[in-house]
């Protein structure tokens, strides 16, 4: 079975104190993470406050390589077929994304991915994965 | 007063074992009321367990509602019903919230803030249109939404996930789930109420069209309208009540998670509230003779199953395989209404109908053709939310007395 990655309208995105120096890294091409300036802990999805121990945290670029962790092909959720996965960063972060530019059938956990940016309906560029060249 | 142990006494005092019972249960027949408002649903369920119980609306000093509920926490339907509370508790969990109401219930009565707790659930999803593979609807602000929300979560890929890996790491096999789905419908055939009333084959649900990889059709639960009401109170009334009398032995609950992005999809919130439960119950999973198992789709009954102990960890998909779910064949009877999968998944939320399924089966209720004989040990798991992101565990064990 073969399942091409067609574009999907994917709204606008949010943007709120939250995302807004995320969307502007993204605006260039990069993928940022928060890692807490106390207890040097990187985490996901990215707050203001660690996770761990409440800290203050400051952003950081990373590679955007990482591999599925898992991977779904949803067909029945609008005209379009998608594929969801989870994305787990080199730099030990695992991400919610859509996986796109390829064969969505093909896609397998543990496989190897690259960031890409997509525009949302705004025109905010918002991360996905595609299957990495090598 | 710190490292010394607690004695057998203080342990029981510190315990909700045997401090309430469970004397009021009923499931709204309706799967689809396109001509009542969700409220009028709370208040016929509310009725029913009344009328079940033998108590009357006047005796209720406790309310518990969750996010089914309309207005805002438990002002409305506490008002709308006529009740005058004096403990009230809305906390929502999602699906699994009525287990912890019947664990907050028993917890308030053993500490004399009221006798009498009502629980209800209804909704009406069903003639809303409601799907699985629409996003879900969550209040503005939601901290996670900005980061997920384009990526298109719906209900049913966030199971798929945790099905993907399970897959992966275990080698669970998408027959070995359709066996859960077969046993419900083995089930649901008994029950008149339920939704899907016909007998399937593994090779009916993997012939189901593709939702969302691996889950198909058929690996997920129904929308239907409906709701369901619980009444916990006091042991000394429940004994003074004509009905048989179901002791509340133990209770945990747990949220998980992405873990800060740890993300493990292998295990649910089950492995935290189990335990729980069952220390707080003093059983072993091996002593259970029934469970009701939150089925929103397949891989979450396989997944709670090994939380909880009833099987190895990874071990789920052969522990489920060849109708050992299936009441006078397999080892672990589940669902024996049906479950989610065929009877009823009202307000898209099956917390409440797992532990009146558990209450039937104590009581010798549920129907002859799956009734466990000798049911005097029963368990309930809910998990609310979504198995893949974030969800609420919750899970209550129960005896016939």
């Amino acid at each position: 079975m073969t399942t091409m990655y067609q574009d999907r309208p994917l709204g606008s995105a949010v943007h709120d104190a939250a995302t807004e120096p995320f969307f502007a890294a993204t605006a260039s091409g990069s993928l940022r993470v928060k890692t807490c300036v106390s207890c040097r802990k990187p985490h996901w999805y990215p707050r203001p406050l660690c996770p761990y121990c409440l800290g203050d945290t400051e952003w950081s670029d990373v590679t955007g390589k990482g591999e599925i962790y898992s991977v779904s092909v949803t067909r029945r959720a609008g005209p379009t077929p998608y594929a969801i996965a989870y994305v787990r960063l080199d730099e030990g972060v695992t991400m919610l994304s859509n996986i796109v530019d390829c064969d969505l059938d093909s896609l397998r956990i543990g496989q190897r991915v690259q960031v890409v940016f997509k525009p949302a309906e705004d025109g905010t560029m918002i991360p996905m994965f595609a299957p990495d060249p090598g | 007063m710190g490292g010394q142990r607690l004695d057998m006494s203080s342990r029981d005092l510190m315990s909700i074992r045997h401090k309430a019972c469970i004397a009021g249960a009923y499931e709204h027949p309706t799967r689809k009321a396109p001509d009542k408002t969700v409220a009028q649903l709370h208040a016929e369920c509310a009725r029913g367990a009344l009328e079940d119980a033998g108590l009357r609306l006047k005796d209720v000093d406790g309310y518990f509602c969750a996010g089914d509920a309309p207005g805002l926490g438990a002002n409305s339907m506490a008002d709308y019903l006529g009740l005058r509370p004096r403990h009230v508790d809305s906390t929502d969990t999602g699906g699994s919230a009525y287990l912890v109401h019947v664990s907050h219930a028993a917890q308030a009565i053993a500490m004399g803030k009221c006798n009498v707790a009502l629980i209800t659930l209804a909704g009406r999803p069903r003639s809303e249109g409601s799907s699985g593979v629409a996003p879900r609807l969550v209040g503005a602000g939601t901290p996670d939404v900005p980061w997920e929300a384009p990526y298109a979560p719906v209900t049913v890929n966030m199971y798929a996930l945790a099905a993907a890996r399970h897959m992966y790491e275990y080698g669970t096999t998408s027959e070995q789930l359709a066996w859960i789905k077969v046993a419900a419908a083995t089930h649901a055939q008994h029950n008149p109420n339920a939704m899907l009333r016909e007998q399937v084959t593994v090779d009916d649900v993997l012939a189901s069209p593709m939702i969302s990889d691996p889950l198909h059709r058929l690996d997920c639960c129904v929308v239907s309208d409906g709701g369901g009401a619980l009444l916990v109170v006091r042991p000394e009334i429940a004994r003074s009540l004509k009905r048989p009398v179901v002791n509340v032995l133990g209770a945990g609950e747990a949220i998980k998670g992405q873990l800060n992005g740890q993300v493990d999809l292998t295990f649910s919130g089950a492995a935290w509230s189990g335990p729980r439960a069952f220390e707080e119950a003093g059983v072993k999973p091996s002593e259970i003779q029934y469970a009701s198992i939150y089925d929103s789709f397949t891989i979450t009954v396989l997944m709670q199953i090994e939380d909880l102990g009833f099987c190895e960890k990874g071990k789920g998909g052969r522990f489920v395989a060849d109708g050992n779910l299936i009441s006078g064949v397999g080892k672990l009877p589940f669902n024996t209404d049906g479950g989610g999968l065929c009877n009823n998944h009202p307000a898209n939320r099956g917390g409440i109908t797992k532990v009146i399924e558990a209450v039937r089966q104590l009581r010798g209720e549920a129907h002859p053709k799956v009734q466990v004989p000798n049911c005097s040990l029963a368990l309930a798991q809910g998990t609310g939310g979504l198995l893949g992101s974030r969800h609420g565990s919750a899970t209550l064990i129960m005896e016939r007395a």
